[in-house]
């Protein structure tokens, strides 16, 4: 390495022109297991530390080690969260995939590589910084496998120097990064300075992308959607957790035992309040979660899509029961092996109607850190007052993934227990009738085991409302047609949409989940670029409450914006549309394992919108 | 179904059990079942078990999954809540309630092929876990409800009504559940009331897994020449292990026993089982041998009945879980949402 190396930057025509400012994003391409996450997090929080918004996405291999991993962080001074589909600044460490990172790069953009790779003449168009690790790793350790570790660590040195991102910062992040290890911190310090020093001395700035500080992050935490379930599974009460190991969900419970162990000891005798159980599978740890809140406890248990096709018959069996359950699918690409670590929202139709017979479930869908906390409050809530099993449809982008939030606030509403049956409203109803609808809101009263109130026999479809077995017609008909009844209660008591109605808006966009911060961003570029203005329904449950189908009346016509192929929510809301509704949807849909972006709906949008005028 | 579960003052001269409750309140609805069905005798002796051992029949739970078994809970114990849950799947339901509230005795019943086949992953981890519940196989080598198909139990060479030859070697229940973890295996005979109203008793008794499997004949698909479930070849080939009393820990042991030809294994709360010896290499305590027990009397086309092995001590999944001793299902809010000082903890570890 030689400085003249980094002279064939000089044909870039764009250099030193306009300056990026806090706008751009950069894509780390490593091998999986090379300890890149701990150098990728860390550059991450330094330029969240610096006050500029800014989230981090993870796309990593079905496998422990050596297969190719991207990480990609996105400033940005407007605060768009959401998926860039461009990169802007690669670090290629990857030999296997770094000629095609570097031609899948637009114009423009920069590259930092190992220098033995030789990209530098893959493109013209593209400022390259070659960096020799393996040069620089030498002096700092011996050891064959720290130098491994720490190597990454260089190109975020390489990087404070080439974007201007305060050292200060670097260092602290690192410290929170690692915690207490002193020996760890002071080894990738020193990598962090080598790659800083190494920038300075031979790589002159040639791109257009620069970090400044500002203070859009004041008072926000960064964390995982996974870990703001598990806090907010805690506050729930949750007292009984059974799951099976899947990703993207196994942080989730994960998190959860964590937080258990620490906070849920009971003070006096130190013994548990809750009880995790790794079950033999999904269908056992959905069995479980029912045999132990069809005995009174808050139970919970989280998976995804894989699990939840095992869960199928005791979602039925919990749906007729009327037994409470809360259910977290952290949505991930299809069956087997394939894409088991690429995010989708592809689980919406299955777990609504999730098993045999005439079912249906209430679905929560958070799109933030901050709704994964308060839905896993709600789902609780929900599923003890309705009696019911109860499905967050969480996805992997929101759970495995890094999103800045304001600190959880803690709740104000006390846990509710729903409908238990106790002395006085025995006195009050005179009999207890398990399956009985006293109120006329299709929610009977519940009894458990050793509360000294009367027993019940719990069973599918077939009972009567004494709980029964029964093969008559009208008791089936009649439990059904109560079930039904309930499910309109749901509707009253699930969160109710986000609404932005712009004046003068005729188009209008329904989304749900993570696709909401394609939406945001859409939005703006369709306003400044196109000067289309659009309304803006963000669903947070199914089933749909009426603020929904009154937003599609208020538009000429209304696209639905979800990570799947079938358009599923699209067809559990044309089920319920009038024929007028129903002629106003339209459907854009995104499927290729990646988060949804804002440019992608952009574009869908205006090819939808041509295509109506030309009609 | 509301059951009023206060004691009515009896009639004279009912006979009346240590908590002054009468028979009729172990009873339940009123069975389906075939006429015969073993199934039926098997409920007749967890009703007497739980009236003589005088235990509060709203502090049980009864489980089940799906099969002619499996609606046997309907017909006990109707002041206790009861879980008729799906196929197989009888053993996760349990294990939640059970943990959920550790104070209710459970029961689960279940059959040979809710068990041996569609169940037996979820059999394989209750075992293993050595869950506080007495598990009862209800086993005639058949499905029953959908009229007499071969189930995993069926022993080879036996023969359906039609003549089919079952060709594959069936599971031992018990040998799996020894080898599993189990701490009370035992097998008896839907017509050995005796024995069975003995080990069922001890088997309420213990604390862990109480593995009961229960041949009960078909009486309908599975009780002809060529079945090896019959009554009349279960007769033949019962080959009791010991002759087995239980002594409840409010009763005192009055009968003399001879040391060398009895075993006296005392349960945890204070209740005895005597067994007298009437195979000579019976060691009830002792897994490799009440394995080659069963391995060898099944090899002689025999059932070898009896409890075959029972490890009274061993930890139970409740006491690893390490769980409060109040039930989790009923801890009040204070105890289950962690004050605002944690949250405030928690968010400064992620400024």
């Amino acid at each position: 390495m030689s400085v003249t190396a980094s002279a064939v930057q000089e044909t870039i025509p764009q250099a030193r022109t306009a300056r990026v400012v806090n706008d751009f994003a950069i894509q780390v391409a490593t091998v999986n297991g090379s300890g890149s996450q701990t150098a990728n997090l860390v550059l991450l929080r330094a330029i969240f530390q610096m006050g500029v918004p800014v989230s981090g996405k993870n796309m990593f291999p079905s496998n422990i080690a050596g297969l190719p991993t991207w990480y990609t962080i996105r400033a940005s001074s407007k605060g768009y969260i959401g998926r860039k589909k461009e990169v802007d600044f690669l670090v290629a460490m990857n030999p296997e995939t770094a000629r095609e990172d570097v031609l899948t790069l637009p114009r423009g953009a920069a590259a930092v590589y190992d220098e033995p790779l030789k990209l530098k003449d893959l493109r013209s168009d593209v400022v390259f910084y070659p960096v020799p690790f393996d040069k620089l790793i030498t002096p700092i350790t011996h050891d064959a496998k720290l130098r491994r570790l720490v190597r990454n660590m260089i190109y975020d040195g390489v990087l404070a120097k080439l974007l201007s991102i305060d050292m200060a910062q670097m260092e602290r992040a690192l410290r929170k990064q690692l915690g207490k290890k002193e020996k760890a911190i002071a080894l990738n310090l020193s990598a962090l300075t080598a790659g800083y020093e190494y920038a300075e001395a031979t790589l002159p700035k040639l791109d257009p992308f620069v970090i400044e500080p500002m203070n859009k992050t004041h008072g926000m935490i960064l964390l995982e959607g996974n870990a703001a379930a598990a806090i907010g599974c805690m506050m729930a009460g949750v007292t009984f957790v059974s799951w099976y190991p899947i990703t993207p969900s196994s942080s989730l419970c994960e998190s959860l035992i964590d937080y258990l162990k620490k906070y849920r000891k009971d003070p006096e005798t130190g013994k548990a309040t809750y009880a995790v159980i790794q079950a033999e599978d999904e269908i056992a740890a959905l069995g479980m979660v029912i045999g132990a809140s069809w005995v009174g406890a808050r139970a919970m248990t989280s998976t995804s899509g894989p699990g939840i096709s095992l869960m199928a018959e005791f979602a039925g069996l919990g749906y007729y029961t009327e037994v409470p359950a809360v259910i977290f699918d952290i949505q991930r690409v299809g069956p087997s092996t394939g894409l088991p670590t690429r995010t989708a929202q592809q689980d919406i139709l299955s777990a609504a109607v999730l098993s045999h017979g005439d079912t249906k479930h209430p679905l929560l869908l958070p799109s933030s850190v901050s709704e994964c906390y308060s839905m896993a409050m709600d789902a609780f809530d929900l599923a003890e007052r309705l009696q019911t099993p109860v499905f967050v449809m969480s996805d992997l982008d929101l759970g495995m993934n890094t999103w800045m939030s304001y600190p959880l606030e803690y709740p104000k509403k006390p846990i509710d227990r729903g409908k238990r049956l106790d002395e006085a409203t025995l006195e009050r109803i005179g009999e207890f009738a398990r399956y009985r609808d006293v109120d006329g809101d299709g929610i009977p009263y519940r009894t458990v085991p050793g509360d000294g109130m009367p027993a019940y026999f719990a069973r599918g479809s077939g009972h009567n409302e004494t709980a029964q077995y029964s093969e008559r017609a009208d008791d089936y008909a009649n439990n059904l047609d109560r079930l039904a009844r309930k499910f309109e209660t749901a509707r009253t008591l699930v969160p109710k949409p986000e609404i932005d109605l712009v004046r003068g808006a005729r188009i209008g966009v329904i989304a749900y989940g993570t696709t909401h911060w394609a939406i945001v961003e859409s939005r703006d570029q369709l306003k400044a670029e196109h000067g289309l203005d659009l309304s803006y329904l963000r669903l947070r449950a199914f089933p749909f409450t009426p603020e929904v189908f009154d937003f599609i009346d208020r538009c000429d016509r209304v696209y639905l914006v979800e990570q799947n192929r079938d358009a599923q929510m699209l067809s559990l809301l044309q089920m319920e549309c009038t024929p007028a509704q129903f002629a106003k949807l339209g459907s854009i849909r995104h499927y290729i394992g990646l988060p949804i972006d804002g440019r992608s709906v952009t574009t869908e949008l205006l090819k939808h919108e041509e295509e109506e005028r030309a009609r | 179904m509301s059951t009023d579960t206060t004691v009515q003052p009896p009639a004279p001269g009912k006979k009346l059990n240590r908590i002054g409750l009468e028979p009729l309140a172990y009873r339940g609805g009123k069975t389906t079942l075939c006429a015969g069905c073993g199934h039926n005798a098997i409920t007749e002796r967890i009703i007497e078990s739980f009236f003589e051992l005088g235990i509060d029949p709203t502090q049980v739970i009864k489980l089940s999954g799906i099969g002619c078994s499996s609606k046997a809970p309907a017909y006990f114990l109707s002041s206790a809540h009861g879980f008729n849950s799906v196929h197989g799947r009888m053993p996760s339901v349990a294990t939640g309630a059970v943990v959920a509230n550790r104070t209710m005795i459970a029961v689960g019943v279940s059959g040979d092929g809710d068990t041996g086949a569609i169940g037996i992953g979820q059999f394989v981890h209750l075992m293993r876990r050595n869950l506080p519940i007495v598990y009862i196989i209800e086993d005639n080598g058949c499905y029953g409800l959908t009229k007499g198909q071969f189930s995993p139990t069926a022993d080879l060479g036996s023969t359906l009504k039609t003549g089919v030859v079952n060709d594959l070697p069936p599971i031992d229940a018990c040998a799996l559940a020894i080898e599993l973890g189990a701490s009370f295996v035992a097998r008896s005979f839907s017509g050995d009331p005796k024995q069975l109203k003995a080990i069922l008793k001890a088997a309420i008794s213990h604390r862990g897994t109480a593995m009961i499997d229960v041949i009960s004949p078909c009486v309908t698909f599975n009780d002809h020449e060529g079945s090896t479930k019959s009554y009349s070849y279960v007769k033949d080939h019962d080959e009791p292990l010991a002759d087995v009393s239980f002594v409840p820990f409010f009763e005192q042991v009055t009968a003399e026993y001879d040391p060398g030809a009895t075993i006296a294994v005392t349960l945890h709360n204070g209740s005895k089982i005597v067994l007298r010896k009437m195979a000579e290499d019976y060691q009830p305590t002792d897994k490799m041998s009440a394995l080659r027990l069963l391995h060898e009397t099944m090899s002689r086309g025999e059932y070898a009945t009896g409890i075959l092995y029972i490890e009274p001590d061993k930890q139970d999944f409740i006491d690893l879980l390490g769980i409060t001793d109040e039930p989790l299902a009923t801890l009040p809010e204070a105890k289950t949402r962690p004050g605002k000082a944690v949250l405030d903890e928690i968010m400064d570890t992620f400024q």
